[in-house]
């Protein structure tokens, strides 16, 4: 009985590897602070090289974490407690606008690495194009870098750029979940308005409702969504967005306000099958 | 209740009255448990009408057993009007579960006729010797030779079957030896599409199946045996017309070593020990099926290890049976989806999310001799019983509908049971009350989005179960005598937590057309009453005249009818027997379903009848001997479908088959 002794020596495998246990790596490694980062650019002026990074290999069209690190191009060493800000400028062909944005703080005391995030909602075609001026102050010198950037179209839908109701112009981006699964997922929503062309502060005390739903298999929903709500003024909202299977899920929102207002977006019905604001994602 | 309470008093009056009347004798059990037998095993096939009918057909004869039908090839067994999840079906003890999520693999699909010998049905709580159960067990009982002198025997079996041009060939070879015995057999199956009634083809419902077995026995002392078993079952192409999915592969490999030990002059009659291990894949599919609005592959597999140790002794009055027995199982099953649209993702998830359920029990049973005419049974069980979600794709996929869902579920089950057998010349009657627990099956706890394709809904499981539980009443009653024998049986069972798919109307169903979304829940209770008897009158010594006829209610808690209850139905036939011929001419039908419930996807069936007629014969020529069997189904070609029948799938229509085996 050769299968016998096959499938008894796997019973034994089995049996020893459930009881052995496993002994947890004590050693801390030393802390990379560029692991998992890729390097998409590098700015120059005279005095300093800027290395902007970001967890993908660059940017593209909505919410973008960037890294960066400012090195002195004389002592080839990366400048600490620098004071750091940002402008991105679009280039169309009649005006110029801005785009959401935060401020850029030093990742951690005696790090070399400044961190913020700039949400594109437009990327670049042809004849228009993304420019990015760096200011920053080191030991109150003040100095400037400015590039012209890379910002493609994103596969999937996860910005959104409309008029409300109330004649305010939003936007409204998906940053999380960034690796989705077939789980609850904890998910991220960035709400801004446009003040100015220059201008777009986070909008405070509205809800982001939103319904997943799959269109290639009868566009079923999924159960046990949160809307995405604030949970501090001039804060992201954070929602829960719950996804039962892998493949293409296109998520249809309804932006609506402290008053319970839908400022833009559908519900979904039996004739509605999406709302004309949605985020995609896929995976 | 109130039917229980009645049982209940009875009992105990009975109990009081024997009690009163201690006498000293010894008597031979009766025992009640009912035995199918099947294949050659005292060369009893030569008496089955169908010698090459499928382990189906043999065990749908059992007044206790009837089959839902979702083709023509893996019928699911039902044990008084309850399906697998309440019941136990076992192979010489071994626990085995099917890898498909709808069921269409039951244990009965991976085994072959020619494997067998018998089919031990237990009714209720007494079938829990491997595990839990509350509907009963059916255990099949391996076929094997015995220790003798030296002999080889072949034997060539070979079918076919006109409806759907059914093709059987097999072959057996059988050596016995004085220290050692081996017995291999190979079956191959192959049919197309079957007609209902009135010649309408049912399409996809071909199959094609082949199984090997083999059995070794080796005696290295007058008391000492180790036996080695091994089932290889493969069946490819099998439609499913009554679901909207077919199977490309159904594979199963089932092993096991037993040690048994049977002293001479000892009170220990028997002590059994097996370690076993069985691998099943399933391989379900819709790439055959056109028009599907998305095609779907959904492969299960289920492994399991286990062993069990029973020991037989007896003392003084009591015959004792203690059976310790454990097993782990393994079940995973998938569901991708591919989009019309081939630059899109597929859709994938866990349907189960690769449960691991460990076993742990012990079951006694005893058997006290109280006087000639009476005999009292107690059994009991006790187990541990652990799920566990082993991988985090499926934990975190059930976790969207139970966010505290812990990846390890752990209960205890317990059973109890106790009849009063009483018999006095030709009259006979047993007593019976227990109590008895079972887990939510891996479907009930962790399926997800299971297509029910006979309600239309969704079903999600439900980790938080409790164990359902059941109180049991039973009686029988008989007289035998000459040529009459009649015998009147029923059983009640109060149900406690009735693990049921229950809607959640705010749930969105994933199956494109579904319905909605149903959760496995707890009713408070529900009832099955199940009642039968049956009768058999030999007119002379050629004619022999039978008849059975069964009827059982379910109820929920809201007195609402439970699915797939059998209306009333009957069977009688005539048989004739003389020198090697037989010939039986029968009638088997159903009432009208009349207690449906269309909540549950049922509607009213209508009543029907077919007749059959069947004949055999068997003749020596030289050394070699013949048995053939002759016969015709549905002769007058009725179209028509049962309750247990999937969506009303018709049945096959007429049916003239012929089975031959030559022994050489």
């Amino acid at each position: 009985m050769k299968f016998q002794l096959k499938k008894t020596a796997i019973l034994l495998i089995v049996i020893l590897a459930f009881t052995s246990c496993s002994t947890s790596d004590d050693a801390q490694p030393i802390v990379d602070e560029l692991e998992g980062l890729t390097m998409f650019t590098e700015m120059v002026n005279d005095t300093h090289a800027i290395e902007l990074y970001s967890e993908n290999s660059g940017l593209s069209q909505g919410y973008n974490t960037i890294k960066l690190r400012i090195k002195d191009k004389v002592t080839n060493t990366y400048i600490q407690n620098a004071q750091v800000s940002w402008m991105p400028i679009m280039h169309m062909a009649m005006m110029n606008h801005s785009c959401p944005k935060s401020e850029i703080t030093q990742m951690a005391n005696e790090s070399n690495l400044y961190e913020g995030f700039i949400m594109f909602q437009m990327a670049q075609n042809d004849t228009e194009y993304w420019d990015l001026k760096i200011d920053y102050t080191i030991n109150n010198v003040n100095y400037t870098v400015s590039e012209v950037i890379d910002v493609p179209a994103s596969d999937k839908r996860t910005v959104n750029s409309f008029m409300g109701t109330d004649n305010v112009r939003y936007v409204v981006a998906l940053i999380e979940p960034n690796d989705p699964k077939v789980a609850v997922n904890d998910m991220t929503v960035g709400v801004w308005k446009m003040q100015d062309m220059m201008t777009f502060p986070v909008v405070d005390g509205f809800t982001v409702k939103f319904d997943p739903r799959m269109p290639s298999m009868g566009n079923h929903s999924s159960p046990n969504n949160v809307n995405a709500t604030q949970t501090s003024a001039g804060d992201l909202y954070y929602g829960k967005l719950s996804l039962t299977m892998t493949g293409y899920w296109k998520i249809s929102l309804q932006l609506v306000n402290a008053e319970n207002t839908v400022l833009k977006g559908e519900e979904i019905t039996d004739t509605v099958s999406e709302s004309s604001i949605f985020f995609e994602i896929e995976f | 209740m109130k039917n229980i309470l009645i049982l209940l008093v009875t009992y105990l009056i009975s109990l009081w009255s024997f009690s009163q009347n201690k006498e000293q004798d010894s008597v031979k059990i009766t025992n009640l448990e009912e035995i199918i037998l099947i294949g050659h095993k005292a060369a009893l096939y030569e008496k089955e009408i169908k010698s090459l009918g499928t382990v189906d057909e043999f065990l749908q004869q059992s007044s206790k057993v009837d089959m839902i039908k979702r083709g023509a090839y893996a019928w699911e067994p039902i044990i008084n009007n309850m399906a697998t999840e309440r019941t136990l079906i076992t192979i010489d003890g071994m626990r085995i579960f099917g890898a498909c999520t709808d069921k269409m693999d039951p244990i009965t699909s991976y085994v072959e006729v020619t494997n067998l010998s018998e089919a031990t049905i237990n009714s209720g709580q007494e079938g829990g010797l491997f595990g839990s159960t509350i509907g009963g067990s059916i255990d099949l009982k391996r076929n094997k030779s015995t220790f003798g002198e030296n002999q080889w025997k072949y034997q060539i079996n070979s079918g076919f079957e006109t409806n759907n041009s059914q093709k059987i060939v097999g072959a057996s070879l059988n050596y016995r030896g004085k220290k050692i015995y081996v017995d291999t057999d190979v079956m191959h199956r192959n049919a197309n599409n079957y007609k209902a009634g009135n010649n309408s083809e049912v399409l996809y419902s071909q199959f094609n199946k082949i199984n090997v077995s083999n059995t070794i026995g080796f005696k290295y002392n007058d008391s000492k045996l180790i036996e080695t078993s091994l089932i290889y079952d493969k069946a490819t192409n099998v439609g499913y017309p009554a679901l909207t999915m077919d199977v490309s592969l159904a594979k199963s490999l089932i092993t096991s070593i037993k040690y048994e030990y049977k002293p001479l002059n000892s009170n220990i009659k028997n002590w059994e020990t097996k370690l076993y291990f069985n691998t099943i894949e399933h391989k379900m599919d819709d790439t055959t099926r056109p028009n599907v609005p998305i095609h779907m592959d959904m492969p299960g597999w289920s492994e399991t290890f286990g062993y069990y140790s029973k020991l037989n002794f007896t003392k003084e009055k009591h015959q004792v049976l203690v059976n310790l027995n454990s097993f782990y199982n393994k079940s995973v099953a998938e569901m991708t989806m591919y989009p019309n649209n081939p630059n899109e993702n597929i859709m994938f998830m866990y349907t189960w999310p690769d449960v691991r359920t460990f076993y742990n029990g012990i079951f006694i049973n005893d058997d006290f001799i109280i006087n000639n005419n009476s005999t009292l049974n107690v059994s009991t069980s006790f187990g541990s019983h652990s799920n566990k979600v082993a991988s985090d794709f499926g934990l975190q996929s059930m976790q969207i509908f139970y966010p505290n869902m812990e990846a390890q579920k752990v209960r205890f089950l317990k059973s109890f049971g106790t009849k009063y057998k009483y018999v006095k010349s030709a009259f006979y009657y047993s007593l019976g009350m227990a109590y008895s627990e079972r887990p939510p099956s891996v479907s009930e706890g962790y399926g997800f989005y299971l297509y029910n394709s006979f309600d239309g809904f969704d079903n999600i499981g439900n980790p938080n179960l409790t164990n359902e539980k059941a109180i049991e009443a039973s009686l029988s009653f008989g007289f035998e005598k000459d040529r009459f024998k009649v015998n009147a049986s029923t059983s009640y069972f109060s149900f406690f937590d009735y693990i049921i798919a229950i809607t959640n109307p705010v749930l969105v169903p994933m199956t494109i057309g579904a319905n909605g979304v149903r959760v496995y829940t707890a009713l408070e209770n529900a009832s099955i009453f199940n009642s039968s008897i049956s009768s058999e009158i030999n007119l002379s010594n050629a004619f022999k005249y039978n008849i059975q006829v069964s009827y059982a209610r379910g109820k929920d808690n809201n007195n609402d009818n439970l699915p797939f209850i059998s209306p009333l139905s009957y069977t009688t036939s005539v048989r004739f027997n003389k020198n090697q011929f037989t010939t039986e001419l029968s009638l088997r039908g159903n009432a009208i379903q009349s207690h449906y419930n269309p909540e549950y996807g049922e509607d009213k069936t209508p009543s029907y009848a077919v007749i059959s007629i069947n004949s055999g014969y068997k003749f020596k020529f030289q050394t070699t001997s013949f048995i053939t069997k002759v016969g015709i189904e549905n002769v007058l070609d009725t179209y028509y479908s049962t309750y247990a029948d999937w969506k009303n799938i018709p049945r096959m229509g007429r049916n003239i088959y012929i089975n031959l085996n030559i022994s050489l």
